[in-house]
């Protein structure tokens, strides 16, 4: 941080700042702690201030909607985080061999994520279509037991949005896990060739340790849109078959505007912080804990 | 100009980096390693580039057509009425305007979206930078964690406070709605960007006699240019994607066209065209993957920012 010029106060300042200040405050500071107020209230469709304690809490966690939302929260975010991840760095390892045609490699893996996530659950939607997507066509094709179409069963529609997340976000995985393993010094690799260490193995446990950053970062990332989920679900299932594909951040939509439950919304909104809040704090952990390694190497 | 933009963004995560060129020869050898390797890549692009081909083919398809079912077969009769269709004909309910309204409702949110953001943005990485007053590097703190908040979490609120001032379900109000979530990474670019200046600059122009705002209009602003393309792909591509903000916000009138394209295809009664939805989902995308292929590498820079990472 550099110095300020003379005085530690100037009002030219604090006037080009009144957008960040009544942004950080009133609606991260003052925004949040109403939501949590109001969590405690029955409020339905206009806040109310008449306390009912964690009530609402108690209600949301025996609402079965709320249950598989959660539910299908984890295993989306597992399934499509551990998929991401694998998938992202296989293509930025593949990506790092000096191939030809790099750039249009690069363009063809990143241009969905150019696009709004409507228009990939929409995408994903029709290429899932029992009777108009792939099944149809390999079926046309002549492989007469060919079945992909995860969409109409409650049981595997969460597979096709994992899909669908893949197809949107692993181009962005690699780009960041590439610029993680361009970042390693080239003098690595030499070493590891000139000891007789096979590529897999200098990747697997020289090169990927070195990449904790890169890693890091692209998991972040992947934390917070899963948590976010919710054009995909709305336009490529809108939450069905059934409830089977719905979300907490869906649940959250349909008590505010639907259901006009205010309160109970709050609670399932407060919940949906806590994940957050524990990431962050984890990760402000490590941060302070490598700061205090560096003032006392130095 | 683009060492600037690397130290802007390299806070953020490095993937500015994926910029760098490959090191060393290439190999001339065609092993079977190399053939993997190829067949890999080529069998992922497929997987990407499929949707894609599908979609525009069967948006050029007629509707008979598309009911044999051969969905990678290219149209027999090619057409571009389903086009024509989603843009002037498509029904959302009662109302038959095709997708043209919400485009234009886009445009009308995206403009001044993007530049108000921008402008605030701009101005908050500069105060922070160089005029820190009291207090300054918390509200930045604050705003960093803003970056990871669901945003279910604070839309309630705005609803009642947009509602409680008249501009709830107004332009102007899904305006304040995008600044507000676009301000924590916009200010994290620009804050990054003017550390890395070197203060030499503002110094001079203080002992000048510039104030707060001379510095700004003369020295920083004509220097930002970089660092403001950057912001500029990110919100433009950011906001016109957005579809939960718009639905909650914009009001009926003012929906952008991903609320309108999700109501064509969603809740259409009777025969579901196809064709015309494919070809109204590609129109759709049609502005950001412009931007997409017209930037290049600078779209990677705006995602290595999106990628918040303080």
């Amino acid at each position: 941080m550099k110095h300020s010029w003379r005085r530690n106060f100037h009002l030219p300042a604090v006037i080009g700042t009144v957008p960040m200040i009544l942004v950080a405050v009133g609606v991260f500071v003052i925004g949040i702690a109403f939501s949590m107020l109001w969590s405690f209230t029955t409020s339905k469709l206009f806040p109310t201030y008449d306390f009912v304690g964690l009530n609402q809490y108690r209600r949301l966690w025996s609402d079965g909607r709320w249950l598989v939302s959660v539910n299908n929260i984890w295993f989306f975010g597992l399934m499509s985080i551990a998929c991401n991840m694998v998938f992202g760095y296989l293509l930025a390892v593949f990506m790092d061999q000096r191939i030809r045609q790099e750039d249009l490699f690069r363009s063809i893996f990143l241009y969905p994520f150019a696009m709004s996530l409507i228009v990939t659950g929409l995408v994903w939607q029709w290429a899932l279509d029992p009777n108009l997507g792939l099944q149809a066509a390999m079926r046309n094709f002549g492989w007469a037991g060919f079945t992909f179409a995860p969409l109409v069963k409650a049981e595997t529609a969460l597979y096709g949005l994992v899909v669908a997340g893949i197809w949107q976000g692993s181009g962005v995985t690699m780009a960041i896990l590439l610029a993680g393993l361009r970042g390693v010094d080239a003098e690595i690799w030499k070493a590891a060739k000139v000891d007789g260490i096979p590529a897999w193995k200098t990747h697997a446990f020289i090169v990927a340790p070195m990449m904790r950053g890169a890693f890091a970062t692209a998991f972040v990332l992947q934390c917070v849109s899963v948590v976010r989920v919710y054009d995909l679900v709305i336009a490529m299932t809108g939450g069905g078959p059934g409830i089977a594909t719905t979300m907490p951040a869906v649940y959250v939509i349909q008590l505010i505007t639907v259901r006009q439950n205010v309160g109970q919304g709050m609670a399932a909104a407060t919940m949906m912080l806590l994940p957050i809040l524990v990431v962050l704090a984890v990760g402000g952990v490590f941060q302070w804990r490598r700061s205090r390694r560096k003032l006392v190497h130095a | 100009m683009s060492a600037g933009v690397e130290t802007a963004t390299q806070g953020a995560g490095s993937a500015a980096l994926a910029a760098v060129e490959p090191r060393g020869a290439r190999p001339h050898r065609i092993s079977a390693g190399r053939l993997g390797i190829y067949a890999f890549l080529l069998v992922s692009a497929l997987f990407f580039l499929v949707p894609l081909y599908i979609m525009i083919v069967t948006s050029l398809k007629g509707m008979p057509e598309i009911r044999l079912g051969h969905l990678f077969n290219l149209p027999a009769e090619p057409t571009v009425q389903p086009w024509i269709d989603a843009w002037l004909n498509a029904c959302t309910g009662r109302d038959c305007n095709g997708l043209s309204p919400g485009f234009f409702n886009s445009v009308k949110i995206t403009v001044p979206s993007v530049l108000v953001s921008i402008v605030c943005a701009s101005i908050n990485g500069y105060a922070l930078t160089y005029w820190p007053y009291k207090g300054a590097n918390l509200l930045f703190g604050i705003l960093v964690f803003g970056a990871f908040v669901p945003y279910q979490v604070v839309i309630y609120p705005l609803i009642i406070g947009l509602s409680s001032v008249g501009l709830f379900a107004s332009l102007p109000g899904i305006i304040i709605v995008h600044t507000i979530f676009g301000m924590p990474i916009l200010t994290l670019l620009f804050r990054n960007f003017y550390a890395a200046l070197p203060v030499e600059l503002f110094k001079a122009a203080r002992v000048d006699g510039a104030g707060f705002w001379g510095v700004f209009f003369q020295i920083m602003l004509p220097m930002s240019v970089p660092i403001t393309v950057v912001a500029v792909i990110l919100q433009v591509t950011g906001i016109w994607n957005d579809f939960l903000f718009g639905v909650v916000f914009a009001g009926r009138p003012n929906w952008p066209m991903t609320v309108q394209l999700n109501n064509i295809v969603n809740t259409t009664t009777g025969v579901r065209e196809y064709n015309v939805n494919m070809a109204a989902t590609i129109l759709t995308a049609a502005v950001p993957l412009l931007i997409y292929f017209v930037s290049g590498r600078w779209f990677v820079r705006g995602i290595a920012a999106g990628a918040v990472k303080g």
